[in-house]
Formats: structure tokens, sequence, C-alpha cells
């Protein structure tokens, strides 16, 4: 049974088409890293698998149901986070509220669903880290306290976008050991989209790349080369391999990867 | 004599306590969602609309009510493309003024009741309003709690919310409905201009000072009850208005609440 499949989709926001004719099969337990520059369709791509983008045209099946809101086998980090910054409620508090939260009624929590934010907030690691105020969190403490969310429900496809920014090289590790985990432990589909390629090499199974409107999926070898990166790039590329790290230059210097990734590379206070 | 061997100030008691109830806790998620601009000028809206009830001869709170819920409503509509639209809502604020200003122009023997309606006069609650209050603060609460849950999810995650099923719009619909009710009530109490007091001051207190829902709420009823109460006895005892007393206390609460929190953020 495949987890996500795309039957040639085009999405487009706001009469822009952003992804064109796209196809690609993800199976069942899979780590794929979603790369490609900004714009490419990274974030549209997941808001379509979630329900929330209805393609132009073709058909995103989920666990081989038609993509729709609220399916509660999808867990989901959003890129864009706003969070008060002086809100003063408790982490806890915070990530609580997502339970059952789509229902009307009381906030009230069940013993199960206090039993269920423990387990989750264990497998970060953030069982302490949950009483302080959101206020009082680091970008990285914040991060893992949003990823003990995105397991609640027993999700068994995590959608995440971009939580690497705003982490320093320490927690970025730490985030995608703890991905790589879910995936291998409790055969969860995790799609990672970042900047970065590299530090990701040694834990995801395929590559998902995105640019110019197209989509390439496959192993980091049958995706990251000349032709398939200079299509998707609309320019001509130059792939250097050095050891364990891949560099992805275009005439003008290093594209969507490293020169990228250092600009994101520090943790909001 | 003690105070409440008055019959007006019995009612004044009862009347500003139930508001105070509905207000601190609609206030806690006026605040959490950055909305008080909006709450405040649905209070404006409810001056042309009390004004021009009086005009043709209706009750002026329901005037208030049906103006306000509309125009809450529309707000609620409009959800994200109002937000950080604060000239639009303050030009809505200010013609609305306006537009009460023309109905008085038209119905001058309303006019003797306009200062206690941009300023309130709880010591003239009457016991059919104070009945109204009670429905319509029970009519309050209830819708609050039907969609506090969603409420709450979508005011925290947005983002997380929708993927998760939650309309935004039905909820900040339903919500700004919710707003516009405790603003009329409100009104009784302190009044158009002053409705800040109950609403925001209280909420905005304890959201300094607490890190949980539920105590958050408990804080900002019990300070929205103490300020509107004590503000009756002092006005009572010194004889200066009431709505000037309710005022002066809420905005020391939110100041001290204030000076204590950042002590604590020091420590």
């Amino acid at each position: 049974m495949s987890a996500i499949a795309v039957d040639r989709v085009t999405l487009a926001l706001g009469g822009k088409t952003i992804l064109a004719d796209i196809s690609l099969t993800i199976g069942e337990g899979e780590f794929i890293g979603v790369l490609g520059p900004n714009g490419a369709g990274k974030t549209t791509l997941m808001r379509a698998i979630l329900g929330l983008v209805r393609p132009t045209s073709g058909a995103i099946r989920v666990l081989e149901q038609p993509a729709a809101r609220g399916n509660p086998a999808l867990g989901y980090l959003p890129q864009v986070r706003t969070i008060p910054p002086d809100l003063r409620l408790t982490g806890y508090e915070f990530i609580a509220s997502s339970i059952n939260g789509q229902r009307f009624g009381l906030p009230w929590r069940s013993a199960a669903d206090r039993r269920e934010l423990e387990s989750c907030l264990a497998i970060v690691g953030a069982e302490e880290l949950a009483r302080r105020p959101i206020s009082e969190m680091s970008g990285g403490e914040r991060q893992r306290l949003l990823f003990a969310q995105a397991l609640l429900g027993k999700p068994r496809i995590l959608l995440l976008d971009e939580p690497l920014i705003s982490l320093d090289a320490r927690h970025q590790h730490v985030v995608i050991e703890l991905a790589a985990r879910l995936c291998r432990e409790m055969k969860m589909t995790i799609l990672f989209s970042a900047h970065e390629l590299n530090q990701l090499l040694g834990s995801i199974d395929r590559v998902l790349y995105l640019g110019n409107g197209q989509a390439a999926l496959g192993t980091t070898d049958e995706v990251i080369t000349v032709p398939v990166l200079s299509r998707l790039y609309g320019t001509s590329i130059e792939v250097i391999r050095t050891g364990r790290h891949i560099f992805v230059l275009s005439e003008g210097g290093a594209v969507g990867m490293d020169a990228h990734m250092h600009g994101h590379g520090h943790e909001h206070a | 004599m003690n105070m409440l061997d008055y019959d007006f100030m019995r009612t004044a008691f009862a009347a500003s306590g139930v508001v105070a109830v509905v207000a601190g806790i609609v206030g806690v998620f006026l605040v959490g969602r950055g909305q008080t601009f909006a709450g405040h000028a649905l209070s404006h809206v409810g001056f042309a609309g009390a004004t021009a009830a009086g005009l043709i001869g209706i009750s002026p709170l329901w005037g208030m009510i049906v103006l306000t819920v509309a125009a809450g409503v529309g707000m609620g509509l409009l959800g994200d493309r109002l937000s950080g639209r604060d000239v639009a809502i303050g030009v809505v604020l200010a013609v609305s003024l306006g537009f009460g200003l023309l109905f008085l122009h038209f119905y001058t023997s309303f006019a003797t009741q306009a200062t206690a309606l941009l300023f309130g006069n709880v010591l003239a609650v009457d016991a059919g309003t104070l009945r109204t209050l009670v429905i319509l603060g029970v009519v309050t609460l209830v819708a609050l709690a039907i969609i506090s849950r969603p409420l709450l999810f979508s005011s925290l995650q947005p983002e997380l919310a929708e993927a998760k099923g939650v309309s935004l719009r039905t909820v900040g619909v339903l919500f700004m409905a919710i707003v516009a009710l405790t603003v009329s009530a409100s009104v009784q109490i302190v009044g158009i201009l002053l409705v800040f007091t109950l609403m925001v001051g209280p909420a905005a207190a304890a959201e300094r000072l607490t890190t949980g829902l539920r105590s958050g709420l408990v804080l900002a009823v019990v300070l929205a009850v103490a300020e509107a109460w004590i503000g009756i006895t002092i006005a009572f005892y010194t004889d200066w208005p009431t709505s000037f007393c309710i005022t002066a206390l809420s905005a020391l609460v939110y100041f001290v609440a204030i000076a204590v929190s950042r002590r604590a953020a020091a420590v």
C-alpha cells in the first residue's frame, strides 16, 4: 500500500502554477527528504496532501483515500509558526490545545489525553520542558515541543515543513535523528523538507527534489545528478561529490544547499 | 445606612457582577487572539446602534445588540484580511460615533442619555435591564463554551488547526458575535468608551500572571468582579463617577501585574 500517491497533479496558488503535472508514489515507512529552491512548492505540496490546497487537476491519495482536511493519519509541523513571542502559556497547555481541537465543546482533557501527551513528550524528551511558559523557550525548545505535538493521535505519516529552520547545528542533528528513529521504530512515513541535503544524507531513503514546476523522486544517486537538477533549476548545474558530501553549483556558485543553510543556522532566543 | 439597603445598589452589584464574569472570560480569548482593537471598535458601532434605536423608538440595548452583532459577523467574515488593518477599523469606529451624533441630533430628547451611553451608569440599571443582562450573559457563555475548544486551538495555532479540519472563518465569525454580545452588556455598566476596562484590563493582567488557561480564566473573572464591585463601593462613599472608579482600578491592577511579571522574569 502506498502512503502518498500523487497522480498527474497540478497545483496553483493565486493563478500561478507551482507544480505542473507531477506524479510520484511514496511507500509506507519511507523517509523522504524534500528539497528544492525557495518557492519550488515544498510547502504547497504538503498543504495539498493535507487537503488545504485543491489540485487544479489530478488526484492525491493518502493511504489509498483521497486527500481531505482533518485526516487523523497525518501529523503536521507547519513552517509558519505564529507563536506570539510573549505567550505565557505553558508548553503543555499549548500543544494540548490541538487534541481534538476541531471538535466543539469545552477544552477539557481526559486521563487518556494526558497519558498520550506525556508519552509524546517523552519521545522527544520534552517532559520537563513542557512545564515552562512558551515565552521562555528558545527556538530549538519550541521546535522539540511542536515535534511532540505532531506525534499526538499516532499519525502514520509525518509532514515536517522546514523543521531545521532557526535551529543550531546540534539541534538540527537531534531533530534529524528523531525523525529517523520514528521512521525506523514506529514505521512512520516521513516527508522532511529542508534547505540542505548533506545533513540528511545518512538518514533519508529517497529525495524528492522540486523545482521549475517539476518533481524528481529517487535515491540521491538518481536525483542529484547534472541532467535532473539542470532540468529542475532551469539552468546548467554542476554536482560535486566529495567523500560524504554533495555540492550543487550553478555557474554563479552554490545553489539551494550549503549557501542557503548557513544564513538560517542561528537560533532565535 | 448600609449601601446594600438601597435597591439600586443591590441591582448595580448584581448587574456588574454578571457582566464582569462574562467580560473577564471573553476578554481572555480577545486578548489571546490580539483582537482587542476590534472589540473597541465594536463598542463604537454600538453607539450608532443605540442612538438609532432611540430614534425609531426601540430599546437602545437591543439596537446596540443588533448592530454590534452584525458588525462583529462582518469583521469575522473579513477575517485575516482585517488583521493589521487598524486604519480601516479606526475609520469605521469614527464614522460610527459620527452616525451616533447624527441620530442624537434628530432625537434631541434622547441626548440626556448620551453621557450614560458613552460612560456608563450602572447605578441606573433597573430590574428589567438586569434580567436582560443575565439572559445575555448566559447565552454568551453557553455559545463560548460550545466553540471554546476549536477557538483555543485556532487562536494558538491557526495553520495546524486549519489542517486538522477547523474552519477558521466559522470560529472567527462566531467569536466576534460573542464579543459583540459581551460589548453590549459591558456598555450597560461602564459605557461605550470604557469597555476596555472590563473586557481587556482584567484579562490582560491575568495573562501576565498565569501560565495556564484555567488559572487565567479564573483570575480574569476574579479581577473583573473585584474591580467592578470595589469601584462601585468607592463611588458610593466618595460620590465620584462609578465608571471612573472601576476604570482607575482596572488600570492600576494592569500596571501592577506588568510590574510583578517583570520582576518575576528578572529573578
